[in-house]
């Protein structure tokens, strides 16, 4: 009965899911939701966290439980995988416009960025008034893919997502 | 020795190094020098837990015996730890939280780089995911090596002093026994001679960079691949798993 719902569906489903850290995108345009299953009666949703220790991994699973009983898909397995290990480089630039909207500098690089380790400047620009005239505060800002950086113009401070 | 038990011993070396040096940095939240790195070393603590939930998870899975990460993050005594001697050492001051990290920090850089080849998938994985994370903690802490090495008179003495303390506890980290000889021959593990190396180019350029000397005694610490500790462990894992051992299979 349940599994006339078809996989396609439930991702549009999900789709409604927000990052709880970042509700201006969802799950799936961060990267996170990774696969949907059937097996039987049962609803496989597969997972990645983006970093090892992400405390809304768990948030995120209890909203997909959720969001799949209501519609009355009740044997749901959540498996968290670690391969391929998530990365910035799947946020779509639709998503990282949200981003910018939303007062977060997008993931400017490719993750596979030898400069990580020497600190190379990089060209962030302000989301509030696009200048590329930033400075680092911290490496690490509210949640752990985030850096804090401030706009030297308009003397914003702001988060950057950083490039992992 | 069967290849499951020295996968398992390995994993617990990997797990719970990571979650005793997490512990550490915890005890800096709230006071921290000033909040960006308080953040900063939180940050850092958070990477260093998940890490050790999804190896100890494995290591559990490994043992088959039932038992789960929490079972053996909360309910094994200090000298069932393998831990690395260094993870366990004092936050001290800053120059000693900072020094400890850096030295942990370039160690699981290559050690994680050389896993993500490991023929095992499970390790291969959770070594990609976590070489991304080290690769920022280390720039961090590097930074502030320079920083308060060729700081002011009293940081660098602070610091030189923490390099005399921690350095003793280096030296265990590139041990091998008869667990890294069984998980190199299936390709599982790295050789810690290799490991060494490339520890040793990378940390004496920083420290002299730093303007700090390397320390001139010989003397390496060791014991944690027996489950020898220093005397900090014990008292760490009495805070640490205080709530579950009050409340045995408590939920929240």
């Amino acid at each position: 009965m349940t599994s006339s719902i078809t996989t396609e569906q439930i991702f549009q489903l999900l789709s409604g899911i927000p990052d709880p850290e970042i509700p201006v995108i969802n799950i799936i345009e961060l990267g996170i939701l990774r696969d949907v299953k059937w097996d039987g009666e049962t609803c496989t949703v597969v997972i990645t966290p983006t970093y090892s220790g992400c405390p809304a991994m768990k948030v995120i699973e209890d909203d997909i439980r959720i969001k799949l009983k209501e519609v009355g898909i009740e044997k749901v397995k959540v498996d968290l995988v670690y391969t391929p290990a998530w990365t910035t480089d799947w946020i779509n630039d639709e998503a990282k416009e949200k981003l910018r909207a939303y007062g977060i500098a997008p993931p400017e690089h490719s993750s596979v960025d030898k400069g990580l380790l020497t600190g190379k400047v990089r060209h962030l620009k302000c989301p509030q008034c696009s200048s590329e005239n930033v400075s680092m505060i911290s490496q690490f800002g509210s949640t752990a893919c985030k850096a804090l950086y401030r706009c030297n113009d308009c003397r914003e401070p702001f988060d950057y997502f950083k490039c992992i | 020795m069967t290849i499951q038990e020295a996968k398992f011993q390995y994993l617990l070396r990997l797990g719970d190094s990571s979650l005793i040096i997490g512990h550490r940095l915890s005890e800096w939240c709230g006071s921290g020098p000033i909040l960006e790195e308080d953040i900063a070393l939180i940050n850092i603590a958070l990477d260093f837990v998940g890490n050790a939930t999804a190896i100890l998870g494995y290591a559990a899975t490994v043992e088959g015996n039932g038992r789960t990460e929490d079972d053996l993050a909360f309910l094994r005594g200090e000298r069932e730890f393998r831990n690395l001697l260094i993870t366990e050492q004092p936050n001290g001051d800053y120059a000693a939280t900072i020094t400890r990290q850096f030295l942990y920090d370039v160690y699981t850089y290559y050690l994680y780089e050389a896993l993500k080849s490991s023929k095992d998938e499970t390790i291969a994985a959770l070594a990609e995911k976590s070489h991304k994370e080290i690769t920022y903690h280390l720039r961090h802490t590097t930074e502030w090596m320079y920083r308060l090495g060729d700081g002011t008179a009293e940081s660098h003495e602070r610091m030189q002093n923490a390099m005399n303390d921690l350095w003793m506890f280096t030296g265990e980290m590139f041990d091998m026994d008869e667990v890294d000889a069984i998980l190199i021959k299936e390709g599982i593990a790295p050789d810690l001679n290799t490991i060494k190396e490339k520890w040793e180019a990378h940390v004496k350029p920083v420290i002299a960079e730093a303007t700090l000397q390397v320390p001139s005694y010989n003397f390496k610490q060791k014991g944690s691949r027996e489950g020898k500790h220093s005397e900090h462990l014990g008292f760490l894992l009495a805070e640490m798993q205080s709530v579950h051992r009050s409340f045995p299979g408590a939920k929240w």
